[in-house]
């Protein structure tokens, strides 16, 4: 863990402020690379860079549907790699994600139903959402952890969490369920928001599921997979896997881990209020089922299919079990769920990993090899 | 005489909620509590016994021999299911959460596509009792008395037989009852498949009174995750009990408020009592009496 790139405190600050803080995000960016994260050296960046070259030039190649399309892809990932930071990295399985991601929902499309898309109002509605997503979390989290709560009651708790805010949003049917202009709508769910809008001179841009929405969530993922790969190996990303392999350990090194996996839920909370704030931007549409069962347990899925404890496996197994369910959905909906839990059923036993997991060391291995 | 019809209705709401919450987290409390396996498809197990009721039944059987049927068919493949999925996730039980997923997804999309949306249930049995001037289900009756005789039964089965001193010695210390002579492979997979029979048993007793979807089992899972978790892992001293306050709860809350209120409700006692006592209600009573 004591890597030479770590800056120790007990060194004498002689070096001037100048170049102290080049070297500060010098480490930022060395930390792209790390223990925490798979993929390293050239050839990694080279193929990331590539994947990410052929996702801007795909709309050029593509009808304006597919590629509003692989928008909706992008907005579940941000959920998705929130719960691998709370799941794979920290060690503690949320089954209510989908309660920050209903909660930034409805934030969202409260917020900007009342106070209208003027003035670039939509990108602050979708800060305030994140924000109260992560607050909820840390909330939630206050009260788990430092409680002492762990194993598979985290689980239960969140469950309930979000299971209690479904059948409350259920119930507000009623018109005297209104916030300021926004019915709430009960089971119908609310619609009518506007879409994120660039306030652009001479005509606001509306980025209605298309390409220039997908560029912007594209941009939004590159930059949250980034920033995420530079925390994870940070100090603080490795306290968080100290407390996955032994809390107890972590503890005695002297690290408060109420408060690393408070803040790590926080975390993962304000990225599944990310994914809901841009959801419902995406559809102008939210229902209290985004926040039941089944959604519940759908994170869950990616993240283990894909494989939990690498943020880019996470990314990338999301991104292919949401295209090959949708694949099968289109070509016969009563199989897709059924070949989903084979999926998961075949996961589990099979490469405890993660699929993406499995296949990415396997092809480093190759790659080393070949090297040799 | 008005009081009274009251009080009974009070009772019998509290009685029916007590009912079902014992019923149907009995197997998932032997298979949760005790094993600690978190088993997602339980609602699945119930749906195949109260599928397999309604089928005996309606083929003419009579309907308690029909009930037995659907609990040892759910038996038989929680059996399956242990010996060939469960057995590998003892030791990780967040992975069987996962894994039970993918089989309460299989399930219910497979009795979709092959039984269809909906299958012809059987009528609610018994008739109704008029106490004041309303009406009450009999049936709902004789299920409250088939949970008190399903708490005794469990009681019987896990205190004074011997199958149940090895399955409670097992789930205790695997290793030293391993070294005492007993197989506890077969006793994990038989302890796992007495809990789907419960399971199956719950699906059965309710199929009378419940519409026959592929999705039945999902009414039954969130209630019995409650009642397990506030009881603990024991199944007398933690989920009758556990019942018991729940169903007051609940019975109260839906009077007053309504249904929604009554489900919001147990949710929140979830939260408040794993916040307040992790173990449970049952280790909270082993805790004060010693």
């Amino acid at each position: 863990m004591d890597r030479p790139d770590t800056p120790h405190t007990d060194e004498p600050l002689v070096a001037e402020t100048q170049i102290e803080r080049r070297s500060a995000l010098a480490i930022w960016i060395s930390r792209l690379e790390g223990p925490q994260t798979m993929g390293r050296g050239p050839v990694f960046w080279a193929t990331a860079a590539l994947v990410v070259l052929a996702a801007i030039l795909y709309p050029l190649f593509s009808d304006p549907f597919a590629v509003g399309n692989s928008a909706y892809f992008m907005v579940w990932t941000f959920m998705a790699m929130g719960l691998g930071v709370v799941w794979g990295y920290t060690g503690a399985l949320s089954f209510g994600q989908t309660a920050f991601f209903g909660l930034a929902g409805y934030a969202y499309g409260v917020l900007t139903i009342n106070f209208g898309a003027a003035y670039g109002f939509t990108w602050i509605a979708l800060m305030i959402s994140v924000a109260l997503g992560g607050l909820f979390a840390m909330l939630i989290g206050y009260f788990m952890f430092y409680g002492r709560i762990k194993g598979v009651f985290v689980g239960i708790v969140t469950l309930s969490v979000t299971l209690v805010l479904e059948t409350f949003m259920a119930q507000t049917a009623g018109p005297q369920w209104r916030i300021g202009e926004a019915r709430l709508n009960g089971f119908n769910g609310m619609s009518g928001m506007p879409p994120l809008t660039i306030p652009w001179p001479g005509g606001d841009v509306l980025l209605y599921p298309g390409v220039g929405l997908y560029y912007v969530l594209l941009a939004m993922v590159v930059l949250c997979y980034l920033g995420l790969r530079m925390l994870l190996n940070a100090p603080f990303g490795n306290v968080l896997v100290a407390i996955r392999e032994n809390p107890e350990r972590a503890e005695m090194l002297g690290y408060d881990t109420r408060a690393y996996q408070m803040l790590s839920f926080a975390l993962g909370g304000a990225l599944a209020g990310l994914s809901g704030a841009l959801y419902t931007a995406w559809g102008q549409y939210i229902t209290p089922s985004s926040m039941g069962l089944t959604a519940a347990a759908l994170p869950i899925v990616w993240v283990a299919v894909g494989g939990r404890r690498d943020i880019t496996a996470t990314l990338l197994g999301t991104l292919a079990v949401l295209f090959a369910f949708q694949l099968l959905t289109v070509y016969g909906s009563q199989y897709a769920l059924i070949v989903m839990g084979a999926l998961l059923l075949f996961t589990v036993l099979l490469t405890p990993e993660g699929l993406i997991a499995t296949a990415m060391r396997w092809l480093g291995r190759l790659v080393g090899r070949a090297k040799r | 005489m008005e009081f009274f019809a009251a009080a009974f209705a009070m009772a019998y709401q509290f009685g029916d909620a007590f009912a079902f919450l014992v019923i149907s987290c009995a197997g998932l409390a032997i298979i949760f509590g005790m094993m600690g396996i978190i088993n997602l498809a339980h609602g699945e197990f119930i749906m195949c016994g109260a599928y397999v009721t309604a089928s005996t039944a309606r083929m003419g059987l009579p309907l308690p021999l029909a009930i037995l049927c659907g609990a040892l068919v759910a038996g038989i493949v929680g059996m399956l299911v242990e010996r060939i999925v469960i057995r590998h996730l003892y030791q990780r039980p967040l992975d069987s959460i996962i894994a039970t997923w993918g089989i309460s997804l299989i399930a219910t999309q497979g009795v979709l596509i092959v039984l269809g949306s909906t299958m012809q249930g059987i009528g609610t049995p018994l008739g109704s009792i008029e106490v004041g001037d309303r009406s009450y289900s009999a049936y709902r009756l004789v299920l409250m008395a088939a949970a008190v005789a399903l708490l005794i039964g469990l009681y019987f089965l896990f205190y004074h037989t011997r199958f149940g001193v090895i399955a409670r010695a097992t789930i205790q210390r695997p290793q030293m009852a391993q070294a005492l002579g007993v197989d506890t492979r077969r006793v994990y997979g038989l302890t796992f498949g007495l809990g789907a029979a419960l399971a199956g048993l719950a699906g059965g007793l309710y199929a009378p009174t419940m519409t026959m979807v592929p999705t039945m089992g999902a009414t039954f899972i969130v209630e019995s995750f409650v009642t397990v978790v506030v009881g603990g892992a024991d199944i007398f001293v933690g989920a009758a009990p556990a019942a018991v306050i729940l169903a007051a709860i609940r019975a109260s809350l839906t009077a007053w408020y309504g249904q929604l209120f009554g489900q919001i409700g147990l949710l929140i006692a979830v939260i408040v009592v794993i916040r307040v006592m992790p173990g449970g209600l049952s280790a909270w009573i082993k805790g004060t009496r010693q």
